[in-house]
């Protein structure tokens, strides 16, 4: 079944068409790899289907049910998770306080106390030891290292429960180590039903990780396969190649 | 530490409360009532300014419209002198927080720096207002407000500093529950990155309004007290532009975002101001120290008094900590450890360390 | 009727005064993300200047700009260098509270050595007026209106037509990319600040001449001018003239057709209007989300 799909959606900037009729479909309760030579435009689709851009034409789906064009906040609420290319957390708050922003769409007695319920609480701190920060949780975000970052990211994306995840190069500027890490939570939670579609660079993540793999170039995908199926294609090739 | 924190809070009240009962001198009493209700017009507009991060420069502007609400409610109603003004005051600020909704709605439809500048515009629109609605606020000639007669010599101050002392300890109570609540941390997230906020789900438009209305509300309230201070209100007196600067000055002073800092930036910035209009004020004398004082400020101590404090502490804290060995915790604090190993192969062989023990339970008790 | 007319010409004749102070400011905010809120008292400054050339030296105040506006470029440049430069974080934030501080001591120095008293600049041209259209109209006024178009003609050339203005073109667009293809965007931005205090100078004698003043009447001014910067879009040198010709003809009509007390608050109206309906002004643009 199709969890989230885009069809023909495009999107210029000025003169440089960064989706050209980009039609992809991931399946539920997969890991799909979106991958592509660099100005093929996976961040501008990662970016209109999570509201932050808007589309000149096409349609986004989620769930079968249109999100073409709507807000973030409306986008995340619907059960979409979306993490940056380059971390975002709240440099100023804890890493306890991070989490609790991200708890909001929860509240209504917001008025009376930071979290919204004793399970709320308990809910981020298990997250927070899911992704190991737990010794950190009073520390102020912006103290952390650039992975770590990634990984609060991570957790406060989680505590939504988003149904599918949308992670942007989350193996970028990171050590080995830490990418095998971040590849067992995202199986772990693959295994408890969490879709997932990485944009990434780093090969070797994408092809042990994701079992489905989409190729795109100029703005629209050219290939979509497994990992071996999308390897031996030429057409992928002469699009690395190519440019 | 908690306990010693709530101490000297009530320390600090007990002090405030017996103050002009120990020094009641008028003039200094006078100082103090300026100082409390600056102090309680800085410490809301604190929750906007501080913690959202959106800067109004023209909040002063609600401040002249609790003193015009005041005025006019004593004049329509023929109230007379004495405490029954004070029953009023909840309701001109209620007024300026009413007629701060659609100001700050326009207002907050730009981002940080366009609405800075239109918060300076409405400011002036108040003042062109007071001047200009002849029937209602008696224009340049302004307003003159019920004189208390029965209440003499150094007396006089007294209910007008317990007022405003009221008014503060509220402002600040209110500061503080906002602070501890969702409600605050949203605040908070927004002036990290609003974006983001937005992205997670808070709802940023109403978060903001809300405190621009609440500051807008304690600055209400203030000028009521103000006006009944002062006897009568000029639209020049009252919209005037050195009040804005000074709260805002006072704010930054203290530390923008803290819970103490308005306060302890009024109580050094009042005083002084006090002083200076009566000692200088005839030439431009005042304007100069004053300006000359913020330019200082902006330059040397933007980040307030406090933070500055906070962060000179931490910094002696973990120089001390830098005498022990550090391989347990391994690389968490990036900042202020000099001599300590900072390379990033330091830091990223350690972060296994750190969660290599949970990768044996993935997802347990987490529900996805 | 012909007292709309005239309204609408004096509107168009001041309202290109007004373009003059408006554009140094929404220059220096589209290059350095800087709201000069100083721009005010430097007007009024600038004012002051020629009027002691002219009082104590009996020069002519349009040739006494020759003087005031490269006195008051390297002053612009100085406060740049001074107060501004070292402002790294939270700039527009900062800079804002430091030109405020800036304009407090400015205000209380000048009302130091000038007192309170109002004052006005005087040519021949203020008091000589010739007939047009069954109205008198004061020769300053379309003197002053020349030397706006002048000065502005030579603003547009500078920054559409030279290496320079491109230069302040690429630093107003993305300060990054304008460094990294080699454009001093720190000296950009100090010319920039000097070329917008030369012409608050410029303004100011326009405005002294046509005007009773005093230091205070800078609140006054710089209400007005931030209101024009706001309609038009902040940054867009278009968009401050047509603001502020556009304004000011509203203003002088409605002080002629309802009221002279209403006349300032309407023009207050249309900054609101402006704001419900297209928050980035005329011709701004329109916020971006950051992703």
């Amino acid at each position: 079944m199709s969890l989230l799909e885009t069809q023909g959606v495009t999107k210029a900037f000025g003169g440089i068409q960064a989706l050209n009729s980009c039609s992809i479909s991931v399946e539920q309760g997969s890991i799909t790899g979106l991958i592509g030579p660099n100005g093929s435009g996976k961040t501008t689709l990662f970016n209109v289907m999570t509201g932050y851009e808007r589309v000149d034409g096409g349609q986004i789906r989620f769930e079968g049910r249109a999100i073409t064009n709507a807000s973030p906040d409306k986008v995340f609420r619907l059960g979409m998770g979306r993490t940056f290319q380059l971390t975002r957390v709240f440099p100023r708050l804890t890493v306890l306080e991070n989490m609790h922003v991200a708890a909001q769409r929860n509240d209504l007695k917001g008025l009376f106390s930071r979290w919204s319920s004793t399970h709320e609480q308990r809910r981020a701190l298990e997250l927070l030891d899911f992704v190991g920060l737990t010794k950190h949780k009073n520390l102020p975000a912006g103290n952390l290292s650039y992975g770590q970052k990634k990984l609060l990211e991570f957790a406060f994306v989680l505590i939504a429960e988003p149904r599918v995840i949308l992670l942007d190069e989350p193996a970028g500027g990171v050590n080995p180590t830490m990418i095998n890490y971040l590849t067992s939570r995202i199986r772990a939670l693959n295994e408890r039903g969490v879709t997932f579609l990485i944009v990434e660079h780093n090969m070797e993540f994408v092809m042990g990780l994701c079992s489905r793999i989409m190729v795109m170039h100029r703005g629209t995908k050219i290939a979509e396969g497994t990992p071996v199926e999308v390897r031996a294609n030429p057409a992928v090739l002469e699009a690395y190649l190519g440019d | 530490m908690k306990i010693l924190k709530m101490v000297g809070v009530l320390a600090l009240l007990a002090c405030a409360i017996i103050f002009p009962q120990v020094f009641t001198d008028p003039t200094v009493t006078t100082i103090g009532v300026f100082t409390l209700i600056f102090a309680a017009v800085a410490t809301g507009w604190n929750i906007l300014g501080g913690y959202s991060g959106y800067i109004s420069l023209g909040h002063i502007a609600y401040f002249g419209i609790g003193a015009y609400a005041m005025a006019i409610f004593c004049l329509h109603w023929n109230i007379p002198g004495g405490y029954e003004p004070f029953s009023l005051v909840p309701l001109a600020a209620v007024i300026a927080a009413v007629v701060s909704i659609p100001l700050g709605w326009i207002a907050l439809r730009v981002r940080r720096h366009t609405f800075i500048v239109i918060t300076i515009a409405m400011f002036f629109i108040m003042q062109l207002l007071a001047y200009n609605l002849i029937w209602l606020t008696n224009g340049s000639t302004g307003l003159g407000l019920p004189l208390p007669v029965s209440w003499g010599g150094y007396f006089y101050n007294y209910p007008f500093y317990y007022a405003a002392l009221i008014l503060l300890v509220i402002a600040t109570l209110v500061s503080w529950w906002i602070r501890n609540s969702k409600f605050g941390l949203g605040l908070l997230a927004i002036r990290d990155d609003e974006d983001r906020a937005l992205g997670l789900g808070v709802k940023t438009g109403a978060s903001k309004l809300a405190a621009f209305v609440i500051a807008a509300f304690f600055a209400g309230a203030a000028g009521a007290i103000y006006a009944y201070f002062v006897e009568s209100i000029y639209p020049a007196t009252i919209f005037d532009p050195n009040f804005d600067v000074a709260v805002v000055l006072m704010v930054f002073l203290g530390g923008l975002g803290t819970l103490p800092g308005p306060i302890l930036g009024a109580l050094i910035l009042e005083p002084l101001q006090q002083y200076l209009n009566l000692q200088y004020g005839e030439a431009g004398y005042n304007l100069i120290i004053l300006g000359g004082i913020f330019l200082l400020v902006m330059l040397l101590l933007p980040r307030g008094i406090l933070p500055t404090l906070q962060d000179m502490w931490t910094k002696y804290r973990s120089m001390r900590e830098q005498e022990s060995p550090l391989q347990a915790e391994g690389g968490i604090v990036i900042t202020a450890l000099p001599g300590v190993g900072r390379s990033t192969a330091g830091r990223a062989e350690s972060a296994p360390t750190a969660i290599a023990p949970n990768q044996n339970e993935p997802g347990e008790g987490i529900n996805v | 009727m012909g007292l709309i007319i005239e309204a609408i010409v004096t509107g168009i004749l001041t309202g290109g005064v007004y373009a003059l102070m408006s554009s140094g400011l929404t220059l220096i905010f589209g290059v350095m993300d800087i709201i000069n809120i100083a721009q005010g008292i430097l007007v009024i400054l600038g004012a002051y200047l020629s009027y002691v050339l002219q009082q104590q030296l009996h020069i002519d105040l349009f040739l006494g700009l020759l003087i005031t506006m490269p006195v008051m470029f390297g002053f612009g440049v100085l406060i740049e260098f001074v107060f501004i430069r070292p402002l790294k974080r939270d700039r527009t934030m900062l800079s804002l509270l430091v030109m405020y501080g800036l304009a407090l001591v400015i205000e209380g120095v000048l009302n130091l050595i000038f007192s309170a008293d109002l004052v006005q600049l005087q040519g021949w041209y203020t008091t000589a007026s010739f007939n047009v259209a069954g109205f008198y109209l004061s020769y300053i006024y379309v003197f002053g209106f020349l030397l706006a178009v002048v000065l502005l003609a030579g603003l547009y050339w500078l920054v559409y037509r030279t290496k320079f203005g491109f230069s302040l073109r690429a630093s107003m667009q993305n300060r990054v990319a304008a460094e990294l293809i080699g454009i001093d965007v720190e000296r950009v931005s100090a010319i920039t600040f000097g070329i917008g205090i030369a012409l608050a100078a410029a303004g100011g004698m326009a405005f002294g001449a046509t005007n009773a003043f005093d230091a205070a009447s800078s609140y006054d001014l710089i209400s007005r001018v931030l209101a024009i910067i706001i309609f038009g879009g902040m940054g867009s040198l278009s968009g401050a003239l047509i603001a502020s010709v556009g304004m000011l003809v509203v203003e002088d009509v409605t002080s002629v057709v309802w009221s002279p007390v209403w006349a300032s608050t309407v023009f207050f109206i249309l900054l609101v209007i402006i704001l419900v309906v297209r928050p980035q002004g005329l011709l701004g643009q329109a916020e971006v989300r950051k992703q």
